[in-house]
């Protein structure tokens, strides 16, 4: 096991061999889904995957939104993409020779998307055997859904066992998520990401708060990521948050990567968040509204 | 007070909306989803309409309105028939299986009858919102 990084990004050791050799068990196949577009999914798979594998787990993530490749950029590998997710589906290349090394955290991998290709092009069949493969060598495989119910959503869904989806406070959010929990059944047992909350605004009573988030959704809740500045600093440069485990935000995915991981630690909610009440109740007593 | 009590109960910020229309839509997605459900309980409806009144099973019609705050069902059942009301005069309790040519003046041909509207609430969860004024008032 690796000890959290604190601040400074991990050297990935030369010459990785991410296939050098099948282990035992199947890893887990998680995909991070959401429905609409625009909540997080590629940021919160980039920090999660970094996250577990600074845990010390082997990870894989495969960006599965062809046409629209974005997980590249966040984790500031777009120079290093060679081959993608289609050129292994269709047998051109290995998958092995398709994998890039992360370039901070060690036994991290990407499998990126086809750019100039287009969703539909992928056959199921052949995802769901793709995915089986890399869960005999790989502790997590990671799949960054793209938004939508259709087949890129449906393919991105058939190899995995396991769903966290990903929602923002918002209306439009809650209901496409709930539409794809709707979708997913009851075999994935989805779990909740909530992304970008904002406490003070929780507070003020202008966003939906965790708790009416989830009394509608009704999902075991992973944890609450908090709108932060730095997250959009970090994907600038490319490099995840959760490189930085001591910023509240990159403790937030590191608790909750120790929770998908079967650790029994809370799930993370912003500092602010938790004390709405006490809040309310001294501009109650003060009298001036917030 | 009234004031102190809707700022310590439930947000009135925009938040307090988005849950409001979150719950309604939400309420419509399921039923969108649900079309044989809805099927089986229209049924149902004129099954339990049918004990009392003749109704033309055909002729049904049941859709889903968002009205304010609340979402109703709106069930149109056109009437062939209505039986001899019983004799304290308290309403009809028994469809005396379809005698149209015995029936008294009250029970006119079918074609001249208005179609019944039937509305009803659905959800009983935040029944307060079934109450024409929003919250507590004043």
């Amino acid at each position: 096991m690796h000890q959290l990084q604190s601040t400074d990004p991990v050297v990935p050791s030369e010459a990785s061999e991410p296939l050098e050799e099948a282990r035992g068990k199947l890893g887990r196949a998680i995909v991070l889904t959401s429905g609409k577009g625009g909540v997080g999914k590629t940021t919160t798979t980039a920090n999660l995957g970094t996250a577990l594998a600074l845990r010390g787990a082997s990870v894989v993530m495969i960006d599965a939104d062809i046409g629209l490749r974005n997980l590249d950029i966040v984790l500031g590998l777009e120079s290093r993409v060679k081959h993608h997710l289609l050129d292994v589906l269709e047998e051109r290349v290995e998958v092995g020779d398709a994998l890039v090394a992360d370039k901070h955290t060690e036994s991290l991998f990407l499998l990126a998307a086809a750019q100039s290709r287009e969703k539909d092009e992928v056959e199921t069949a052949k995802m769901q055997a793709l995915v089986t493969k890399l869960r005999e060598r790989f502790d997590y495989v990671l799949i960054d859904s793209p938004a939508g119910i259709e087949l890129g959503f449906r393919n991105a869904v058939a190899g995995a066992d396991e769903a966290i989806v990903v929602c923002t406070p918002e209306v439009a959010a809650v209901r496409d998520v709930d539409r794809v929990v709707g979708l997913l059944g009851n075999r994935f047992r989805p779990q909740l990401v909530i992304n970008r909350l904002r406490p003070q605004l929780v507070q003020k009573g202008k966003m939906l708060s965790v708790d009416d988030v989830n009394a509608i959704l009704r999902l075991p809740l992973l944890g609450v990521i908090a709108d932060e500045p730095e997250i959009i600093v970090t994907t600038n440069r490319g490099e995840p948050l959760a490189l930085r485990a001591t910023t509240p935000t990159g403790a937030a995915y590191h608790a909750i990567a120790a929770r998908i991981a079967g650790e029994d630690v809370a799930a993370p909610m912003p500092p602010a968040a938790r004390v709405p009440l006490f809040e309310r109740l001294g501009s109650l007593l003060g009298g001036k509204r917030r | 007070m009234i004031e102190f009590l809707k700022r310590l109960f439930g947000p009135q910020g925009s938040s307090a909306t988005a849950k409001e229309r979150l719950r309604l839509v939400l309420m419509t997605d399921h039923l969108e989803l649900a079309p044989e459900m809805i099927e089986t309980m229209k049924r149902d409806l004129v099954d339990v309409i049918s004990r009392f009144v003749e109704v033309d099973r055909e002729k049904i019609d049941v859709t889903f309105e968002r009205q304010d705050r609340t979402l109703a069902m709106l069930a149109n059942i056109p009437i062939l028939g209505v039986s001899r009301p019983s004799p304290n005069g308290n309403g009809v309790h028994k469809v005396e299986e379809a005698a149209p040519s015995e029936a008294p003046a009250a029970a006119t041909p079918a074609a001249s009858k208005p179609p019944v509207r039937k509305r009803r609430k659905r959800k009983k969860t935040q029944a307060h919102a079934q109450a024409p004024a929003p919250l507590p008032a004043q």
